[in-house]
């Protein structure tokens, strides 16, 4: 049973409740690869999708995993131009709880932003990626992979490459890897790791080849290219020739490790054509699971609603 | 008319000492023992006469934001805070950049007619940073310093410019020290906090490096700066360094940077946002020796009150400031005095006699033929900071919850009670 009405990251969960997540998730790829992909657990339940930033594959993959649980989905685009001016969140919040919405999914670009409002609505609030905060949906299907992969994440050693910096996927993969006694190394240019990183639990190693020495999972992180507007490296070309993943340097990992990318991603950039079609790849994989932890999440919530809300 | 304040225990610039103190006329006329006198009497009993206190860094927000704060309900809280001038700064709108808004507010604060207000003028015309405001008429209208505060003034040139022309009048720049380009948008102090939260961070350099530029100024064109609300300890470095050679900086920090380290904004409270940000445990403890050694001349508040709405909002989007003029003495005292830092005397030089020495101003001590501006204060009243009890219009403090002592009992404002429990 989870411990919170909402899901707003993985820094305030604990191991036992990672690993039921988890193993909920086991469960509904079951039912995810069935012929069959529908249950009426959710049945009556309701899940809004308030996005104020862009998204395809987070986006959809909560709206199928509500419709495959049998809950109804509505979602709601607000442009970013309008946070400032429009409607405060709050006031949007208490919107959604006036039509009784047991669910929220919000993607918001500044961090805090899923806690105000879970502060606020009666609804759980699911964390779809906060600001540089975190993406704890996202870190958990990388987590299921990594299981998949070797039956366990204790002990594996995780290289995470790319925009630490900017990425509430690698903050939410570092809360969540560390706890579940995962090893994390990162290397990135400098202009690209947040302070203190360290204290974390990660650690930072001084080239691609120490980061990747014996890892089991290696972790590209999407390049954005306002980044390179913004100064952070010089060019594409630049920053895929010293920091990107290729086959040359994916050989210090180990022969049986795995290839994750949040997506999307940018071919030839932070992963080479190669590393993303190779064998080693799990990114359509990851997508799949996607699903399949939010299924579970649903579930999870739901239960926790029935008992305490 | 006379007023006699037997019994209490005075504050002055000589330390502490059991006296009675008659006022006359508005000023003090005697203070020494078993003083009698014909007149009304007010029993101090108990309790310590503190000069009136005087915050040289306050945004009173009117004329232009009086739903954040107005000049009466700001000066309601400077007296129940046992402040008897305050030094309002020119972020208001319009910016008070000319003697017609310096007027303004000198009128309306004469109405109000509860605590001294100095206008403090801007730097530029509207802040923009490029070109002088009219400092010669502001002057004459009422203002005793000049500042951007908010923000500096970016071109190097401008600020050398500033501090020569306002400097023939007598005024002092007061500088707001943030480098824009460095801070991009950061929110936070830089560091192990920010990463947790995700906030964006602004670094120490950001301050350290227009510090650094506004002493460069003063010290080659040999006038002197004023830096306010300093929170870094490289910072602090660069003045006390500064004032070792002689250069005429002075310097201010508040109860937010000696009391409080960035561990709090991990609660996404946003009434912990504050421009400069709350910082690390080692720039705490880096304001408090540079207050003991006096590298930090003066406590204010920079009371910066905003309405719900400006606070009630995601962190990125919420108001930088803090409401703090009535919980300065009760932090200062507690944290500085309380915890044995400096005695009651050196706060009383503090919060007191140095922004009175810093902006030429009359007041800031207990003193025979002194404007009788006094705080009356039950110093070892314990109380609960409850920011929705504020008499401010902002509410907004990070201090909820707080137990402090010193209780503002009376406030005094040339002879006049103007505060009073």
């Amino acid at each position: 049973m989870l411990r919170h009405k909402d899901l707003l990251g993985l820094k305030d969960c604990t191991a036992e409740e990672i690993y039921e997540i988890l193993d909920n998730a086991a469960q509904m790829k079951k039912l995810l690869n069935s012929d069959c992909k529908s249950s009426d657990m959710l049945r009556g339940k309701a899940l809004v999708t308030l996005f104020y930033e862009n998204s395809t594959r987070t986006r959809s993959s909560f709206e199928l995993a509500a419709k495959y649980l049998g809950a109804s989905e509505v979602n709601i685009s607000v442009a970013t131009s309008s946070v400032q001016k429009g409607e405060t969140l709050i006031d949007t919040g208490e919107t959604l709880d006036a039509m009784n919405v047991d669910f929220v999914v919000i993607r918001h670009p500044m961090a805090g932003a899923p806690k105000l409002l879970a502060e606020h609505v009666r609804a759980s609030v699911l964390n779809g990626g906060d600001g540089m905060h975190e993406h704890p949906t996202q870190a958990l299907l990388d987590m299921m992979t990594i299981r998949e992969a070797f039956g366990k994440i204790e002990g594996l050693k995780i290289a995470i490459l790319g925009d630490i910096k900017h990425s509430r996927v690698a903050m939410s993969n570092l809360f969540g890897l560390t706890k579940l006694g995962a090893k994390v190394s990162m290397f990135a240019p400098k202009t690209m790791i947040p302070r203190a990183i360290e204290k974390l639990g990660a650690h930072i190693a001084a080239s691609r080849e120490e980061a990747l020495e014996g890892a089991d999972a290696v972790m590209g992180l999407r390049i954005q290219l306002e980044r390179q507007n913004g100064g952070l490296f010089p060019s594409l070309s630049e920053y895929a020739k010293y920091y990107g993943v290729n086959d040359g340097v994916l050989k210090y990992a180990k022969s049986n490790a795995i290839v994750l990318h949040p997506g999307p991603v940018n071919r030839g950039v932070e992963l080479s054509p190669q590393v993303i079609d190779g064998e080693r790849s799990l990114i359509l994989e990851q997508v799949k699971n996607g699903v399949a932890v939010r299924m579970a999440l649903l579930k999870l919530l739901n239960e926790y609603r029935e008992a305490h809300v | 008319m006379k007023l006699l304040i037997k019994n209490g225990i005075v504050v002055t610039p000589e330390g502490e000492k059991k006296a009675d103190l008659l006022i006359e006329n508005g000023r003090i006329a005697a203070i020494s023992p078993d003083i009698r006198e014909k007149c009304d009497v007010l029993n101090a009993e108990g309790k310590y006469l503190f000069p009136g206190i005087i915050d040289m860094h306050v945004h009173l927000r009117e004329p232009g934001f009086e739903g954040k704060e107005d000049i009466e309900s700001g000066c309601k809280a400077a007296v129940k805070g046992g402040v008897t001038q305050v030094c309002c700064m020119p972020n208001t709108n319009p910016v008070n950049d000319n003697a017609v808004v310096t007027t303004y507010i000198k009128n309306r604060a004469a109405e109000v007619s509860l605590c001294k207000v100095n206008p403090i003028g801007s730097i530029t015309k509207g802040q923009n940073g490029e070109s002088l405001s009219e400092m010669g008429k502001m002057k004459a209208a009422g203002i005793v310093a000049v500042s951007d505060d908010g923000k500096s003034v970016d071109n190097s040139y401008i600020m050398r410019l500033a501090m020569e022309y306002a400097n023939d009048f007598g005024l002092k720049c007061l500088c707001h020290c943030e480098d824009k380009n460095l801070v991009d948008g950061g929110v936070v102090n830089e560091g192990y906090n920010s990463t947790l939260t995700g906030l964006k961070g602004s670094l120490r350099a950001a301050e350290d490096i227009m510090i650094a530029r506004d002493i460069a100024l003063s010290e080659s064109l040999n006038i002197p700066v004023h830096i306010c609300h300093v929170s870094t300890y490289s910072g602090i470095e660069i003045i006390r360094s500064a004032k070792s050679r002689g250069v005429k900086v002075t310097a201010e920090t508040c109860p937010h940077y000696f009391v409080l380290t960035d561990d709090i904004i991990t609660t996404y409270d946003t009434n912990t946002k504050v421009n400069p940000p709350v910082r690390e445990e080692k720039d705490r403890q880096a304001v408090l020796c540079g207050l003991k050694d006096g590298t930090i001349d003066c406590v204010v508040t920079d009371h910066a009150p905003h309405s719900l709405k400006d606070k009630q909002v995601e962190y990125n989007l919420a108001a930088f400031g803090i409401s703090g003029i009535e919980t300065s003495f009760a932090l200062s005292y507690t944290y500085l005095v309380k915890s044995g830092l400096i005695s009651l005397t050196e706060l009383a030089e503090k919060m007191c006699l140095k922004p009175a020495e810093i902006l030429d101003l009359e007041g800031g001590k207990l003193v025979v033929g002194a404007p009788a501006d006094i705080a009356i204060v039950d110093i070892d009243k314990k109380f609960t900071i409850d920011g929705s009890e504020f008499v401010s219009k902002g509410k907004n403090t990070p201090f909820n919850g707080y137990e402090v002592y010193g209780v503002v009992a009376c406030t005094i404002v040339d002879g006049e009670i103007k505060y009073k429990v």
